[in-house]
């Protein structure tokens, strides 16, 4: 269970990651936020997210039509 | 972050003011933002209007035969003859707002604010607002006024340069 959740369920790109990103500032360092989408594109973007900024994808899953990524804040 | 040497820049040359044209470099500015870079748009000619703090961005169906409009279950392109009746490009423009929200894509007012709101840096090119007579009352807050030189300067410390 992550420490936060955000839903952007129904929101298109770049939303989810501008949400996101936003959504880290206030989870403490070591903590995890999940992120709850729809967008497809969203999978391959919370990737490369985390690895330009340096943050640490935990988890990153499907369930019927609701992707979600767990993301530990590390910077 | 932006004291980081490491830290990634780009710049982007906003030059169209339409709708549909507005997109890429305000996603590509927010997100880029979103991803650690420091970001800065230079807007010019057409693309200057999109510092208006009044938008009111339209598309055209004219001379753009990759337009397709998902309609009545299919996709209906626009020949050049129809995008000359009066109110068509205004009826698309509708078309087009209203799907951008039915699928959750945010509006150029929403990217427009949160790139400000993530510092992305603007400068609004001083030539194109003496030739189309804008005033810097006819503009958002923010943006800095510059020309070419400005615009180069940034663009020789940048990692990634984009013309749209």
């Amino acid at each position: 269970m992550a420490d936060q959740v955000l839903d952007v369920k129904g929101l298109n790109c770049p939303l989810p990651i501008l949400r996101a990103k936003k959504a880290l500032k206030d989870v403490p360092m070591g903590n995890t936020l999940e992120v709850l989408a729809t967008d497809p594109g969203a999978v391959k973007d919370f990737e490369a997210f985390c690895r330009t900024t340096g943050n640490e994808l935990i988890e990153s899953k499907q369930d019927n039509n609701v992707f979600s990524f767990v993301i530990k804040r590390t910077s | 972050m932006a004291t980081d040497t490491n830290t990634k820049s780009m710049s982007l040359i906003v030059t169209k003011g339409s709708l549909d044209w507005a997109y890429p470099p305000f996603i590509l500015a927010t997100t880029a933002a979103a991803m650690g870079l420091n970001v800065t748009m230079f807007f010019t000619f057409y693309g200057l209007s999109l510092l208006k703090k009044k938008l009111d961005l339209k598309v055209t169906t004219l001379g753009n035969p990759a337009m397709e409009m998902p309609m009545f279950g299919m996709h209906i392109g626009m020949p050049n003859v129809v995008s000359a009746i009066p109110g068509v490009d205004a009826a698309a423009s509708v078309m087009m707002k209203n799907l951008i929200k039915k699928k959750g894509v945010a509006s150029i007012e929403e990217l427009r604010d949160m790139a400000l709101e993530a510092d992305v840096k603007m400068i609004a090119c001083q030539m194109t607002m003496d030739l189309f007579e804008y005033t810097p009352k006819d503009m958002i807050e923010g943006p800095v006024l510059g020309g070419a030189a400005t615009y180069i300067e940034t663009a020789t410390k940048s990692d990634i340069n984009l013309f749209i």
